[in-house]
């Protein structure tokens, strides 16, 4: 191995030279190497990642069914011929316009994906971080608890759907048997109910979250330096002080992950709906990603339309992005 | 839980040994042993009873409902599922997609991770930045564009069937790789500054060219990395759902977890049957669980450490 060649004598001064100059003595050859290297990849994420992020922005200020190209040419002056299918055309912030004022699922789903993320923050991500600090204190049997919370994590979130409806369902239930609901003529319906089926759904993401959380804080905690929370105790701390006063702020990075991932997973938050209301809208649980979806995969598609719901998820996105790609790349910028 | 007021504390504080050992257990540890507990036994409780549900045959079920006490146990809801829907199929869809999508991510993105730690840091940054920041949107904010782009690119038919990216699987590969770049490179750029540059000098020195400097020497350092990404993406990759049921149109081709969604409708009178199916569907990511629980963590950890 080349590596064991290492050559320690080499002063730091020459060293730094010696690597300005290595960019430069690359041959023709590494050169083309290096090209292809990031080249590939480059080209795939620019194509179908930030090509379509862009042309979203882009479609949400048209108005198209998918047939026939796109005229450049405003909406108002297409000539109206009912029953024809018209070409695209610039249709400016009509979609906007019509998302909020008179699109019927839209405030719904703002409000829906706004519960989502706040039931995260107050619920599932406290209950994944009180998890992992108790596992990390090494109560008896941490591992074994580790393992069970971990578990749902591992599931895919449509099968986690399918298996809850075993425990949601009106007739047969966990729940309803139990509290004594079954019968027909006093069912409660979890899932259809439009007014409990939101939070039927963010009970079972939060079964799954929780555990996320939980390991990505045990990882943070883990790496705290113990001295840290020794001197603590010794200086009289008590555990709930060395936590919030001590720890806490040590894992700050963990915890820029934490709130990033909380804030996209509940924009994102689409299969377990799907699966609940078997692929078609349901009252109750309208979502912003599930509305951008339904203007496509109808008969007819609204392609201006789908695209201005998802301008509008790409800009709510973009806070908790930025935020993120501040603290990581930070320290590195100087 | 340590119980100590601080004026006491502060006064015995030189005399008291560094690890303080608990006699006998305080009210703070009963109470967070009863806590896990309960949380613990909630947790499988889900898990557990679909298991026990799709034991049962659907008949006694519909009698008794779920919370009974059966009367038999038998297989054949798994064995009706997997015949009824030819689930072969699904599985071997989601090997189709999952396995060549695993192998292209992570060579592409140690590629870019590899070049990205030989530029002056301002290109270094750009980059990262805009690899990282594509895997962080919501997926439906590609959607609409992604999904017009499969319907306009045309494949030769002996790569798809359908003729074009839409409804294929080197579609679903494409989409799957190039999303999940951005979190590998974002890993393994972090991973390869922990490596010491004198080993790349020492190669530069012993005349290897560039392509030897990443393949045979960077990659192995990076092995453990690459490991705990592999578990990660095969996970995430099998468990994808949105990208197959927005992409994939025929129903026969789509992998097991979207296909759950099909089988939803198939068997929609017999949700013993389904729930067989779904628990069918999740012994492979149970298998990389019991397996590679540490790589998976391990990854999930190396994602959020530099973070």
């Amino acid at each position: 191995m080349v590596s064991t060649t290492t050559e320690k004598t080499t002063p730091p001064a020459t060293t730094k030279r010696r690597r300005r100059r290595t960019v430069r003595r690359l041959s023709r050859r590494d050169k083309l190497v290096m090209a292809l290297l990031l080249g590939v990849p480059l080209l795939l994420d620019l194509a179908f990642v930030w090509f379509p992020a862009l042309a979203t922005v882009l479609l949400s200020f048209t108005k198209w069914t998918g047939v026939g190209g796109i005229h450049l040419k405003a909406c108002s002056a297409a000539s109206s011929l009912p029953g024809i299918p018209q070409p695209g055309c610039i249709n400016g912030v009509q979609n906007y316009n019509q998302a909020f004022t008179n699109y019927p699922d839209f405030w719904p789903a703002v409000r829906h994906n706004a519960i989502w993320l706040l039931v995260f923050i107050v619920f599932a991500t406290p209950l994944g971080m009180l998890f992992a600090v108790l596992i990390d204190r090494g109560i008896r049997g941490s591992r074994v608890y580790q393992s069970l919370l971990f578990l749902p994590v591992m599931l895919s979130l449509a099968l986690i759907g399918i298996i809850w409806e075993l425990i949601y369902s009106p007739n047969y239930g966990l729940i309803n048997t139990i509290i004594g609901r079954n019968g027909n003529n006093n069912l409660i319906d979890w899932l259809g109910d439009p007014h409990l089926n939101l939070w039927a759904v963010l009970v079972e993401a939060s079964w799954r979250q929780a555990g996320y959380v939980m390991v990505l804080y045990l990882a943070g905690l883990k790496a705290v330096d113990p001295s840290l929370r020794e001197a603590a105790l010794m200086d009289g701390a008590n555990a709930w002080q060395t936590f919030w006063r001590v720890v806490f702020p040590t894992l700050r990075p963990i915890n820029v992950v934490i709130v990033v991932i909380t804030v996209i997973e509940s924009l994102r938050a689409f299969d377990l709906v799907y699966i609940t209301s078997k692929g078609n809208p349901l009252r109750g649980l309208e979502l912003l990603s599930v509305s951008v979806t339904q203007n496509i995969v109808g008969e007819t598609q609204r392609i201006g339309f789908g695209s201005t719901l998802g301008v509008v998820l790409l800009v709510i996105s973009l806070v908790p992005i930025t935020i993120f790609l501040y603290n990581a790349f930070r320290r590195e910028e100087r | 839980m340590a119980v100590i007021t601080p004026a006491v504390a502060v006064s015995t504080a030189e005399t008291r040994p560094a690890r303080r050992k608990r006699p006998k257990p305080s009210v703070g540890s009963v109470a967070a042993q009863v806590f896990m507990i309960i949380m613990s036994a909630l947790w499988v409780l889900p898990i557990l009873f679909a298991l026990y549900v799709s034991l049962r045959p659907v008949g006694e079920t519909n009698r008794l409902g779920y919370v009974s006490l059966a009367h038999s146990l038998t297989l054949r809801n798994f064995v009706d599922a997997w015949n009824q829907s030819e689930m072969w199929r699904f599985f071997l869809n989601s090997l189709r997609v999952t396995v060549p999508a695993v192998l292209i991510t992570l060579m592409l993105a140690s590629a870019v991770a590899f070049v990205v730690s030989k530029m002056s840091s301002r290109w270094n940054i750009a980059l990262l930045i805009l690899f990282t920041a594509g895997n962080l949107l919501p997926q439906q904010v590609l959607i609409t564009p992604l999904y017009r782009m499969y319907l306009a690119i045309h494949l030769p038919h002996f790569v798809s069937s359908s003729g074009l990216l839409y409804d294929s699987y080197v579609g679903l590969i494409v989409i799957n790789v190039s999303f999940q770049l951005g979190f590998c490179v974002f890993v393994l750029s972090n991973y390869m500054k922990t490596i010491p540059g004198e080993i790349d000098e020492a190669a530069i020195v012993d005349g290897a060219s560039l392509w030897a400097r990443y393949w045979r020497l960077t990659l192995p350092l990076c092995r453990p990395a690459m490991a705990a990404l592999a578990t990660l993406l095969t996970t995430w990759i099998y468990n994808d759902f949105f990208w197959a049921i927005t992409l994939i149109s025929t129903g026969n081709k789509r992998p097991i977890t979207s296909a759950l969604a099909n089988l939803q409708g198939q068997f929609v009178s017999n949700q013993n049957m389904i729930s067989a199916a779904a628990l069918m569907a999740a012994v492979p990511t149970l298998g990389v669980y019991v397996m590679l629980q540490k790589q998976f963590i391990a990854g999930l950890a190396l994602g959020s450490s530099k973070g």
